[in-house]
């Protein structure tokens, strides 16, 4: 069996696939700060939070809302954290985990590890694949988040660097690679709509959890009518 | 702030409940394509409008100042494929500038 030269390539992979992940970590840490959580906070957050869109999404809206953003802050992050959840199943029969390993396990599901263990063609890679890259992404992940959180306490006022900008780039290179096709798009244009109609009615950071589940709602009864079926089929065609 | 720490802790016992109940269910729920369906739709939806809102929102009003310019080119480098945190560094750099050079808000 060849597995040498494949399996360090799940080596390599995993690792590559850590330190990229694990960069921009300094781009959390310098906005967790700059929002106004302590270097310990932002820490915390990469230790046991551990998944990039919930982490910025707590980070956004206190950034946004202050100490009143505390409830939307949780209420974002746990709907972005829902994915997790189905990685976890996929990876459940991948895996086999009880015990101790499955909580360890737990911490690690993340996008990048689910998507390096998807990538494998055998369960032994698959296993492993998942292993090492949530490990390399966990450990750089962390190293990163206190770079960037040391040089956000130094930083002053967040929009004089920019770092209100980078907060909305980095959610917009989290949502890209997931909008390839004609749904995720009319999805996104949904819950942006919806959400920047509530901004003037509603406290801070509601919207968000309201016009994004609203926005996939208006899919779903969409896809019922003869219009939604016509452009379902046009599409699949 | 003192505050904070109920979002720290409470966000992530929330965020780690979904992994170890993914962990914990019957493997039939994971093989029901309609529910993964969902939570594709769902994040992509969340993230669309936090991007949305950190774009455009100040307080409680809508507005358009140096972010969207920066917002811009991270899409153009996006589309160009460009790392995620050349991206981010490029936004926020831009939005610095037009701020400090041009005196955008």
């Amino acid at each position: 069996m060849p597995s040498k030269p494949v399996k360090s390539s799940v080596v390599s992979m995993s690792i590559g696939v850590g330190l990229a992940t694990g960069l921009y970590g300094i781009s959390f840490g310098a906005l967790a700060t700059a929002a106004g959580l302590t270097v310990w906070q932002a820490q915390v957050l990469s230790l046991f939070m551990f998944s990039g869109g919930s982490q910025f999404a707590i980070v956004g809206v206190i950034g946004a809302s202050g100490p009143a953003g505390i409830v939307p802050a949780i209420v974002s992050a746990w709907l972005l954290g829902i994915r997790n959840g189905f990685y976890a199943l996929r990876l459940s029969s991948v895996l086999s985990v009880t015990g101790l390993i499955k909580v360890l396990a737990s911490q690690l599901t993340i996008d990048e590890s689910n998507a390096v263990s998807a990538s494998q063609d055998n369960p032994k890679e698959s296993r492993l694949g998942f292993w090492l890259t949530g490990s390399a992404v966990f450990v750089f992940w962390n190293l990163f988040t206190l770079v960037g959180a040391l040089l956000g306490t130094v930083a002053g006022d967040p929009s004089i660097w920019g770092l209100d900008a980078a907060a909305a780039a980095a959610f917009l290179g989290l949502v890209w690679p997931r909008l390839k096709n004609l749904q995720s798009n009319l999805i996104a244009i949904l819950a942006i709509v919806f959400t920047l109609a509530l901004v003037p009615i509603l406290p801070n950071g509601i919207p968000v959890i309201f016009g994004a589940p609203v926005a996939v709602a208006v899919i779903y009864i969409l896809k019922r009518t003869k219009l939604g079926k016509h452009l379902q089929v046009k599409h699949d065609g | 702030m003192a505050s904070y720490w109920i979002a720290v802790l409470v966000g992530s016992i929330a965020v780690y409940s979904w992994k170890i109940l993914g962990y914990s269910l019957p493997k039939r729920v994971a093989s029901n394509q309609e529910i993964v369906i969902f939570a594709g739709k769902l994040t992509v939806a969340l993230l669309a409008a936090l991007t949305a809102v950190q774009t455009f929102v100040t307080g409680q009003t809508l507005v358009i100042d140096s972010r969207l310019a920066a917002v811009a080119v991270a899409a153009i480098l996006y589309w160009r494929k460009a790392p995620f945190i050349v991206a981010v560094a490029v936004a926020a750099a831009l939005a610095a500038l037009l701020r400090h050079f041009l005196g955008w808000p």
